[in-house]
């Protein structure tokens, strides 16, 4: 499977404007579709060269996106049940498709009306579609923990106790991703700095995160084409190889609090065979573009990937490695923090960008080797993806 | 969530579960007072939330238990903001995973006194609340053993 993987790459990548509120109402599928358009014009195809989707979570159905595509012919339309990890885990199915010969450019769009339509906030993650699953309904959400960010805020809370890890390194993270979207033209938060006195003052939601540990909430679509390494070799832009990708959930994923730990995420066991796969290891990679939906997330990944031991990336933080100059940039884009929260897609664009070289301002030198992650479903649903240039 | 007119004061509900199959198993104990969990018939093992097939042997036998209402809270939040018209009300309220000594954990409310501060590690003991006529949800407080 390694070397199926190998041959197959990202060719196209496309996005919307990233904004909260709009001058006219859309859906969902508008901007997914916009999004598309744009990936496909990126990649020098016409719209009729799709024969292949992974669909989003939300919004375009595959019937949606065939007919407004105007595609005759699709011959793989599937959707990934990963939740906010399907931007990456929905990589393997495209290349699977692709190196199998089911299909020759197939489409991988996301995004939404995350600001204009019903909000980040307002979710719950026991699902991996988006909306409460009834574990939540019936026992999380009763009780308080309605959303999200009160499921993550007893995980970070547990995390933070057991690891004696200070709130300020969740604070930095925040801080070094505000700093990186200061570089990046797409970036709602461009021109918005952010100190750590300013995070450490910001509004409380619920205990320990305050409204800088959350991701934002925008309207915006991103896309992308993936095709054979044959074909990515005559398409325009520099093709940029999918290694590997994996993706894998703890026991029991729809329900966090009985975990035997109650921290762990599927990366734990998806990153080690993603890099078997790729025949790398954490100590190769030039950069990490990691789901951010809580900065807790940052830090349970950056473990969980093998960048450091459990417990152990708070000081990595605090020591300066992820900023853009530092041992290990993360998500040089801004992330979900502070450049748009697109379900994790405009995370692996910016990863797309670094490998072509195309990061300006941002570019991390030599970049030859990526690893994005999406994280979603149950709290823990974790998929990577392991690129190359 | 469903909305009571109550002369002209409009009060919406707090989020509920929905009452079907296990779930109305468990909270119907919980109406009657009871804290109650699945038990393995063929391992032993406790389990929470209510499922039909033990994760740890596979067997589909199992006995409602009754739990000694003993725990320990495992993590915990201050709930500033709800996100839910129905909880904004009560605002700060503490949710906690409490570790039962059974050994299972369960997401609830830690009741506090004035002066009470609840940490990971404190002592807790259940307690029922009537949230509405039909639903009784198990909350926790604080006991003097610390």
């Amino acid at each position: 499977m390694s070397s199926i993987l190998n041959e197959t790459c990202i060719v196209g990548i496309g996005e919307t404007a990233y904004r909260r509120g709009e001058d006219r109402p859309k859906t969902d599928f508008d901007l997914q579709l916009e999004a598309s358009l744009a990936a496909i014009a990126e990649a020098g195809l016409k719209p009729g060269d799709i024969d292949g989707i992974v669909c989003p979570i939300v919004g375009g159905k595959a019937d949606d996106f065939a007919a407004n595509l105007g595609l005759k012919d699709l011959r793989y339309a599937v959707t990934s049940h990963t939740g906010g990890a399907a931007c990456v885990a929905a990589l393997a199915s495209a290349a699977m498709a692709v190196a199998a010969g089911v299909a020759r450019h197939v489409l991988v769009p996301a995004g939404w009306r995350g600001y204009s339509g019903p909000r980040a906030r307002g979710l719950a993650s026991n699902s991996s579609d988006l909306g409460i699953g009834s574990v939540v309904r019936d026992f999380y959400a009763p009780h308080g923990a309605v959303s999200a960010v009160h499921q993550y805020a007893l995980i970070a809370s547990r995390y933070l106790s057991r690891y004696k890890v200070p709130v300020e390194a969740l604070g930095m993270v925040a801080v070094e991703f505000r700093r990186n979207a200061q570089l990046n033209p797409l970036a709602l938060m461009r021109g918005k700095e952010l100190t750590l006195d300013e995070y450490l003052a910001s509004t409380m939601i619920s205990t320990p995160f305050r409204r800088f540990d959350c991701s934002l909430e925008t309207d915006g679509a991103a896309a992308l084409i993936v095709a054979s390494a044959s074909k990515a070799r005559d398409m325009p832009q520099p093709p940029v190889y999918i290694m590997a990708v994996e993706e894998a959930r703890p026991y029991p994923i729809d329900e966090f609090a009985n975990r035997q730990n109650m921290v762990e995420i599927g990366l734990t066991q998806a990153a080690p065979r993603a890099f078997a796969r790729a025949g790398v290891t954490p100590g190769d990679v030039d950069f990490l573009q990691v789901y951010d939906s809580f900065t807790i997330n940052v830090l349970r990944q950056i473990e969980a990937a093998g960048f450091c031991q459990p417990g152990e990336a708070g000081q990595f933080v605090l020591d300066g490695n992820i900023g853009l100059r530092g041992s290990l940039p993360v998500n040089t884009n801004g992330g979900m923090l502070a450049e748009a929260h697109i379900m994790g897609m405009n995370n692996v664009l910016e990863a797309v960008r670094q490998l072509r070289g195309a990061a300006k301002d941002r570019q991390v030198q030599n970049a030859e080797l990526g690893v994005v992650t999406g994280l979603g479903g149950g709290w823990a649903t974790s998929g990577i993806a392991i690129l190359r240039r | 969530m469903s909305e009571q007119l109550s002369g002209t004061l409009a009060t919406i509900s707090p989020p509920l579960p929905l009452l079907e199959g296990l779930t109305a198993e468990f909270y119907a104990f919980c109406k009657a007072g009871e804290l109650r969990f699945q038990k393995c018939s063929d391992c032993a093992a406790w389990r929470h939330v209510p499922r039909l097939r033990c994760g740890g042997c596979n067997s589909t036998s199992w006995r409602w238990e009754r739990s000694s209402g003993q725990g320990v809270i495992y993590s915990l939040t201050t709930v500033y903001r709800a996100l839910h018209p129905g909880l904004d009300p009560k605002t700060p309220f503490i949710c906690a995973v409490v570790e039962m000594s059974e050994g299972v954990r369960v997401v609830s409310e830690i009741l506090v006194e004035p002066g009470q501060v609840p940490e990971i590690g404190t002592r807790v003991a259940v307690v029922f609340d009537a949230v509405t006529q039909e639903v009784t949800l198990p909350k926790f407080r604080m006991t003097g053993r610390q």
